[in-house]
C-alpha cells in the first residue's frame, strides 16, 4: 500500500433512514502500527470501520485507500488488500480450516497452499487444536479467535478489528494483543473498542488514536496523548468514566 | 383381519417374484415425481432465491403468490393441465394427454411453488452477517452471494425433498392427465385406489408398503437435514 497513510477519509456521513450515525468524519491513518477509534456504545465506530471496510456505501464524503479514491468500481479490488474480524465473527457452517481459508480459496489459492497457510495462521493465534472442528459449535472465545485467523490468513494490509475481546478470556485476550503487535509492525490495523484497559495496552505500538461521540468525530492525535491529557471535555469524561449515560 | 394378513404376505410374494408388474409401478412413480421434482427445482429453487435474496416492491405479494401455491387443490392443477392438453385444448396439437410427460408437467406445477415457497423461507433464515463476511474476506457480490445460498443448503434440501414427498404421495392430478392406463402411466397412488376399488388388495396393499417406505426414508432424509440447519 502506496503512500504516507493507509486510509484517508473526508467528510464521512452516514445515514440510516433520517437518522444519522455519522457526521462528516475526517481522518487521516497513517501506514503501520494501530490506529484505535474508541468512544461509548453507539457512537458510530462499528458503522465507521464497515464504511473504511467498503462494506456500506457512505451517504457523503469519501474514502481514499492507499492513495486510491474507493468508488463502486474499484471497491471489490480494494476491499481485497484489507479483511476485518467483527464484534461477533459469523463463521461459515463448514469445519474451522474451512472458515480459516474461505478468503484464500476466494483469491485463487491451490489446495496445498491453503492446507499450509491455515495451519500456520491457526497456530499463530494458538488454535490450531481447532482445525478440524465443525465451526458451529464453538465457544464465543473460540470463534473470535478463528474469525481473527480467518482474517489473518489472507495477509490484509489493512486489519480492522471491531471488540476483538469482547468474548476472550484473560489468557486469549493476551494471545490476541500479542498477534495484533504482530502483524501491526509490518502492516495497518484499526482497532475500535470501548475498552479503554485494551486502549492503552495496545498504547505503546499505536501511533494514533481517535475520540468518537454521538457520530462526530470529537478529536485525534497522538494516542498517549488522547488517552493521558485529552483535550475536549467529552473526551476526558470518558476516560474518566464520568460520561452521562 | 384375516384379509389384512393375508394380503401383506401376498404382497410379500408380490415383491418378491415381480409379478402384476409392481416393480415397473414402481419404478415409473420414481421416475414420473423424481423428473417433477428435478424440474421443480429448476424452477423454483432460482425463483425462491431471488425473493428471498431481494428486496423489491411487491416482494411481500409474491411470497404470498408462492404461499398460495403451496396449497393448491392437486385435481384443480390435474384439471387445468387437462383442458390445456386435451384434443380441443391450446397444447392438443401436443398429443400429450395420458402420458408420462403429461403427468410430469401437472406434478412439476404442484412441486415448483412448495420448493420456491420453502427456497425463501430457507434463504431468509440465514444471517445477513454472511454476506459482509464473504465481502470483508475478498469474496464478489457474485460470491458472496453463492456463499450465502450456500449457507442455506441444508434448507433447501430439506425444501427438494418436502417437494419430492408432496408428488410422490399424490393422486388426483397423475389420475387425471395420466389416465391410470396400465403399463403405460399406472404408477403407484392411481394403482392403489384401482386395485382397492377392485378388491385386489394383495397388490394395493404391496404398492402401498412400498409408499409408506419411500414417505419413511423422505421424513427421515427431511428430519436430518433440518436437525442441520
Amino acid at each position: 500500500m502506496a503512500g504516507e497513510y493507509a486510509i484517508q477519509v473526508r467528510g464521512l456521513t452516514q445515514r440510516y433512514g433520517v437518522r444519522e450515525v455519522l457526521s462528516n468524519i475526517t481522518l487521516d491513518i497513517p501506514r503501520g502500527g494501530v490506529f484505535c477509534v474508541f468512544g461509548p456504545n453507539g457512537a458510530g465506530k462499528s458503522t465507521l470501520l464497515r464504511l473504511l471496510d467498503l462494506l456500506e456505501t457512505p451517504a457523503g464524503g469519501e474514502v481514499v485507500i492507499g492513495g486510491v479514491r474507493a468508488t463502486t468500481g474499484a471497491a471489490p479490488a480494494l476491499r481485497r488488500r484489507m479483511a476485518m474480524v467483527f464484534q461477533s465473527p459469523y463463521l461459515l457452517r463448514a469445519s474451522v480450516s474451512a472458515n480459516v481459508a474461505y478468503g484464500l480459496r476466494v483469491r485463487g489459492w491451490s489446495r496445498r497452499q491453503r492446507r499450509t497457510r491455515v495451519r500456520e495462521v491457526l497456530e499463530q493465534v494458538g488454535a490450531c487444536d481447532l482445525m478440524r472442528r465443525p465451526a458451529w459449535g464453538l465457544s464465543g472465545g473460540e470463534a473470535q479467535l478463528v474469525g481473527l485467523a480467518r482474517a489473518l490468513a489472507v495477509k490484509p494490509e489493512v486489519l480492522f478489528l471491531d471488540e476483538p475481546e469482547a468474548n476472550l478470556d484473560p489468557q486469549n485476550a493476551s494471545r490476541i494483543e500479542a498477534v495484533v503487535r504482530e502483524h501491526a509492525a509490518a502492516h495497518t490495523v484499526i482497532l475500535v473498542t470501548h475498552n479503554l484497559f485494551l486502549a492503552r495496552r495496545l498504547a505503546a505500538t499505536t501511533s494514533r488514536a481517535a475520540f468518537l461521540y454521538d457520530g462526530q468525530l470529537i478529536e485525534q492525535g497522538p494516542a498517549e496523548d488522547i488517552l493521558n491529557l485529552p483535550r475536549d471535555e467529552r473526551t476526558a469524561a470518558f476516560i474518566s468514566g464520568k460520561m452521562p449515560g | 383381519m384375516h384379509d389384512i394378513i393375508q394380503g401383506i404376505g401376498q404382497a410379500a410374494r408380490l415383491l418378491a417374484t415381480g409379478g402384476q408388474g409392481v416393480w415397473a409401478i414402481i419404478l415409473r412413480s420414481l421416475l414420473v415425481s423424481g423428473a417433477s421434482t428435478v424440474l421443480g427445482c429448476a424452477l423454483g429453487i432460482p425463483v425462491g432465491a431471488v425473493v428471498g435474496l431481494r428486496r423489491f416492491a411487491g416482494k411481500r405479494a409474491a411470497v404470498a403468490a408462492l404461499n398460495l401455491g403451496m396449497s393448491l387443490p392437486p385435481v384443480v392443477v390435474g384439471l387445468f393441465v387437462y383442458l390445456l392438453l386435451s384434443r380441443s385444448g391450446p397444447l392438443g396439437f401436443t398429443r400429450l394427454l395420458f402420458s408420462v410427460p403429461a403427468m410430469v408437467v401437472a406434478q412439476t406445477i404442484l412441486a415448483s411453488p412448495l420448493i420456491a415457497a420453502l427456497t425463501v423461507a430457507a434463504v431468509e433464515s440465514v444471517d445477513r452477517r454472511v454476506r459482509a463476511v464473504a465481502l470483508s474476506l475478498g469474496a464478489s457480490e457474485l460470491r458472496a452471494t453463492l456463499t450465502l445460498l450456500g449457507e442455506a443448503r441444508f434448507a433447501m434440501g430439506a425444501a427438494v425433498i418436502a417437494g419430492f414427498g408432496a408428488v410422490i404421495s399424490e393422486v388426483g392430478a397423475v389420475m387425471m392427465v395420466g389416465g391410470n392406463i396400465a403399463s403405460h402411466t399406472r404408477v403407484m397412488t392411481t394403482a392403489i385406489v384401482l386395485e382397492t376399488g377392485k378388491g385386489n388388495f394383495d397388490l394395493a396393499i404391496a404398492l402401498g408398503i412400498i409408499l409408506l417406505l419411500i414417505a419413511f426414508v423422505v421424513n427421515f432424509a427431511l428430519g436430518f437435514l433440518q436437525r442441520w440447519r
